[in-house]
């Protein structure tokens, strides 16, 4: 994308001013996606974005601009201008050498079109069309279906002023399906999606009819459901439903530009137990081909495997590259961005409980009432008083240790340290499931695991008395 | 900090802007072929965001991007094709992409481009030609004041965890072979502060902010106040009971209440059978007192604009007048699918986006008691505000109308706040919350985003807590 030598210029064009640290993010990313609604393909659309964004560290702090003109004079441009925010003196000698970064590096083949603009686009609308068809033929209640296929791939090349050079080529492909029944108690919706760091190679593994029959069972299910409880009750997460309660609970909270700023509730607790010992949190970039998953993080620190809790103990935070040199230590490979045009932060990748010994069904049965998670939506979190929420959006009642009535969609809240002591059951049937997370403005993929597990008691914010 | 910062820009420059972008649309609407309309969006932007952290700048970003959206219809099949470039080559290469997915899509008849429909735009003037002169320096020290003072505003904060500056400048042209010429240029500045307060082990957080055209008029004793007295007044919280109960929402909350009704008020919603409005028009949706119109036009409005997203003139649309549904919102397509036209209602996410519709400036009219938020706790007397709602997105449903979220906030009792409560949940449909308002306040607020702010008062709901 870039040749060494013009790298090498610009980040000393960056220091010309002083500052300890530059950094030249560069980008080409393609997209495209189809979307088939109301029966008919309405849109297919393609994209692409290419820039760098250039980051100059002075002190504490950080100068930031970018730029869609990869020429070297665009880069230098940039270069001064995120060079402003050094103060001037002692700079003018800086030189930088990059080398390439070890096994990280992939191959730069100066760009490209997306997985799926490199199939054809009539295979695209042929899955699109069979999602469509399967969901249709899921039930005659089933009034709506949409579904969408979208594929990326994002060349990346990072070099700094420490001599770092990466590449990563990352392509990523996904599937959804949405669905609308319809029956005398209104409308309800279902919502099922693949996604994986793949190709188009993501359907040898996905079959789209499944998804659909997943989003439609969802929507059907829903019409006979009956408002969900209010109060607090034991809770029961399907393997797999979306451990996305780790990722609010927790995960969010170990990042460590909350911690630096003592905005987390976990700030300060490294070694003490925080959840209940059947609680081992891992976050992984590295894991096959998951929606987390890269070779390089947006700063060029490989992908890593870091146990944020082992046992209930809490063992680490994530870093990103700012934080942890703060802290004298290297960053954990968590330094991600949305696009050339953000600054990296701390976010997590593929964050997931390890699957403990029992039996799933026997959880359920163990559970005389409570609630039955079958698939979780979104959530959020506060991290600084540990508050969190995420909804539901297929759940059933527990009656006498079995699954009976579904239940509307409703959110679930708790608070992160309280709710992690409060998980008294892991069963062994893991599964993880892919998500978008937002912070600060920005998204990312991550990915979420978790196995069947039992909180003692959270409250969920039905509409029932 | 006393740097100046250039600004990193290539191509063209603010000011002869539009007229510059207008010229790349015309070029690239000329490339159309016999046989199919082309749209061309272009738009360009600049920005400036700081951070400021313990009296110093955290990070500071400057930049400038550019980019193309360009639709295809041909034989009544539509393709999309954007770049984040005006690059001579890659304008050519998205019309041919746009072109090329055309060709896949399913013949509809209701495919088409917007075509002039007679309604004058109102001018409204968003751009505030000061902004561009003044210093970065007068930025930072801006930020960095904020910061200062929501630190010093009470022994009680601990921390401030943002304190941002930011201001931008967006400037777009749409040309299309169906007649559509027009382009808008917009400034906007704001300021955000989060803090965070402490008592014992307990903290709380609070969030303010104050926006504007430009850096004129930017408030920081406005945004630092309310994010501090959110914080305070939150200390001591407990997890409430639950209870069904009256609500009554702050402004800011409101405002994301009604930005999530508007989804359902979407005509292409309407049409595909994904809103509870579907079928009702003419029907009592709502309690009398609910008036709910879209405005665009009123220069006030944080989403004022002239145009639509396909070039339309934008205007005023009453959607439910006295708790009766009157109207939808369309843009050209969803229009033409219920047969009706559009109501220059289309938007679309910048360049990369196609168009659709949507709201860009609801308000609701005030009840005839002219309440402010001292008022509408008085004339409940007993119930919960809600200063803050999570898990919006995973909690409530536009399509069936399913309301769940988190919140917080105080206690109401004999008509002003009382204690404050925490990790609780608040449950409705947004089918019965429309049908139980009890009151509308006159304190409108315009808020950034698609609705005004206006304190709510709601019977009815469901409280969970312990």
């Amino acid at each position: 994308m870039i040749e060494s030598p013009v790298l090498e210029r610009v980040l000393s064009e960056a220091l010309r001013h002083g500052g300890n640290f530059a950094e030249v993010f560069a980008e080409d990313r393609s997209t495209s996606s189809a979307l088939l609604d109301d029966g008919r393909v309405e849109e297919l659309s393609s994209g692409r974005e290419r820039g760098a964004g250039i980051r100059v560290v002075s002190g504490e702090t950080t100068g930031f601009a970018h730029t869609a003109d990869l020429t070297e004079s665009g880069l230098l441009r940039a270069a001064e201008a995120a060079s402003a925010v050094a103060r001037s003196g002692d700079g003018g000698t800086a030189t930088v050498t990059v080398r390439p970064l070890g096994n990280a590096g992939g191959p730069d083949d100066g760009g490209g079109p997306s997985p799926l603009a490199r199939a054809s686009k009539g295979d695209t609308l042929e899955l699109l069309r069979r999602a469509d068809e399967a969901a249709r033929d899921s039930g005659d209640s089933i009034s709506q279906v949409q579904a969408g296929c979208g594929s990326s791939r994002r060349q990346v090349l990072i070099a700094n002023s420490e001599g770092l050079l990466a590449r990563d080529d990352q392509a990523r492909t996904r599937f959804s399906v949405s669905c609308v029944a319809t029956g005398d108690t209104g409308l309800q919706t279902g919502f099922e999606s693949a996604a994986r760091t793949l190709g188009f190679e993501l359907f040898d593994e996905v079959s789209v009819e499944e998804l659909a029959q997943l989003a439609s069972r969802r929507a059907l299910s829903k019409l006979s459901a009956r408002p969900a409880p209010s109060g607090e009750l034991p809770v029961v997460l399907a393997g797999g439903s979306g451990g996305i309660l780790f990722h609010e609970a927790c995960g969010h909270g170990l990042e460590a530009d909350h911690i630096v700023k003592d905005a987390s509730v976990y700030t300060g607790m490294v070694g003490q137990q925080v959840a209940s010992p059947l609680v081992t949190l891992v976050d992984d970039g590295t894991v096959g081909s998951e929606w987390g998953t890269f070779a390089v993080d947006d700063e060029g620190r490989p992908a890593q495997r870091n146990v944020l809790i082992d046992k209930g103990i809490l063992t680490d935070y994530l870093w990103d590259y700012l934080r942890a040199r703060k802290e004298g230590r290297v960053s954990s490979g968590n330094g991600r961005r949305q696009t050339y045009q953000h600054l990296p932060m701390v976010r997590m990748t593929n964050t997931f409980l390890l699957p403990g010994n029992e039996d799933a069904d026997e959880i359920v049965a163990q559970t005389p009432n409570g609630v039955y998670v079958a698939k979780l939506g979104g959530g959020q979190v506060n991290t600084t008083t540990g508050d969190f929420v995420f909804g539901t959006t297929e759940a059933y009642l527990i009656e006498g240790g079995k699954i009976t009535e579904p239940l509307r969609d409703a959110n679930l809240i708790g608070n992160g340290p309280e709710i992690l002591k409060r998980i008294d059951a892991v069963a062994t049937d893991f599964a993880m499931t892919p998500g978008t997370c937002g912070k600060d403005g920005q998204s990312v993929p991550v990915g979420c695991g978790q196995a069947t597990m039992r909180l003692t008691g959270v409250t969920i914010g039905g509409t029932a008395e | 900090m006393s740097a100046a910062v250039a600004t990193d820009r290539s191509g063209t420059t603010t000011g002869e802007g539009t007229d510059a972008l207008l010229a790349v649309a015309d070029r690239v609407a000329g490339w159309a072929r016999t046989g199919e309309d082309v749209e061309v969006y272009v738009a360009r932007g600049d920005e400036t965001d700081i951070r400021a952290y313990a009296g110093e700048v955290e990070s500071l970003t400057s930049a400038t991007s550019a980019g193309i959206g360009i639709r295809v219809v041909v034989d009544h099949r539509l393709g999309f094709a954007w770049a984040g470039s005006l690059d001579e080559s890659v304008l050519q290469e998205t019309l041919a992409e746009a072109r090329d997915n055309a060709t896949f899509a399913t013949p509809d008849e209701h495919v088409q481009l917007a075509v002039p429909d007679g309604v004058a735009a109102v001018p409204v003037d968003l751009w505030d030609d000061g902004l561009a002169s003044v210093p970065t320096t007068d930025k930072v020290a801006l930020a960095v004041a904020l910061e200062a003072r929501a630190r010093a505003a009470d022994p009680r904060i601990r921390q401030v965890d943002h304190a941002d500056y930011g201001d931008g400048s967006v400037e777009v042209a749409l040309v299309s072979t169906t007649g559509i010429r027009s382009s808008s240029r917009k400034t906007s500045g704001y300021l955000s502060v989060s803090v965070i307060a402490g008592e014992g082990d307990a903290s709380q957080t609070g969030g303010g902010f104050s926006v504007g055209r430009g850096f004129d008029g930017l408030d920081p004793d406005r945004a630092t106040d309310d994010a501090v007295s959110r914080a305070v007044r939150m200390l001591g919280a407990t997890k409430g009971p639950s209870a069904r109960t009256t609500v009554v929402f702050d402004r800011r909350v409101a405002s994301t209440l009604l930005s999530v009704v508007s989804s359902a008020l979407s005509g292409e919603a309407v049409a595909k059978g994904r809103s509870f409005f579907a079928g009702r028009i003419g029907e009592q949706v709502g309690d009398a007192g609910l008036t709910l119109v879209d405005d665009p036009t009123d220069p006030r409005v944080y989403g004022a604009a002239s145009y639509d997203a396909e070039g339309l003139a934008c205007r005023r649309n009453v959607l439910i007048d006295a708790g009766v549904l009157r109207a939808f919102l369309y843009d050209t397509v969803s229009a033409s699918r219920s047969g009706v036209t559009s109501t220059g209602s289309a938007v679309r996410g910048g360049f990369s986006g196609t168009p659709g519709p949507g709201c860009r400036a609801l308000t609701l009219a005030p009840g005839p008691e002219g309440y402010d938020e001292d008022g509408v706790l008085a004339a409940v007397g007993e119930g919960l505000f809600v200063q803050s709602m999570t898990g919006v997105h995973s909690g409530v449903n536009p399509i069936s109308g399913d309301f769940s979220v988190g919140a917080e906030g105080l206690m109401i009792r004999g008509g002003r706040l009382a204690e404050p409560v925490r990790e609780i949940t608040v449950a409705s449909t947004l089918q019965r919350i429309l049908q139980s308002l009890m009151a509308v306040g006159a304190d409108v607020e315009w808020l950034p985003g698609i609705a005004a702010g206006q304190t709510l008062a709601v019977g009815d709901m469901q409280i969970g807590g312990l």
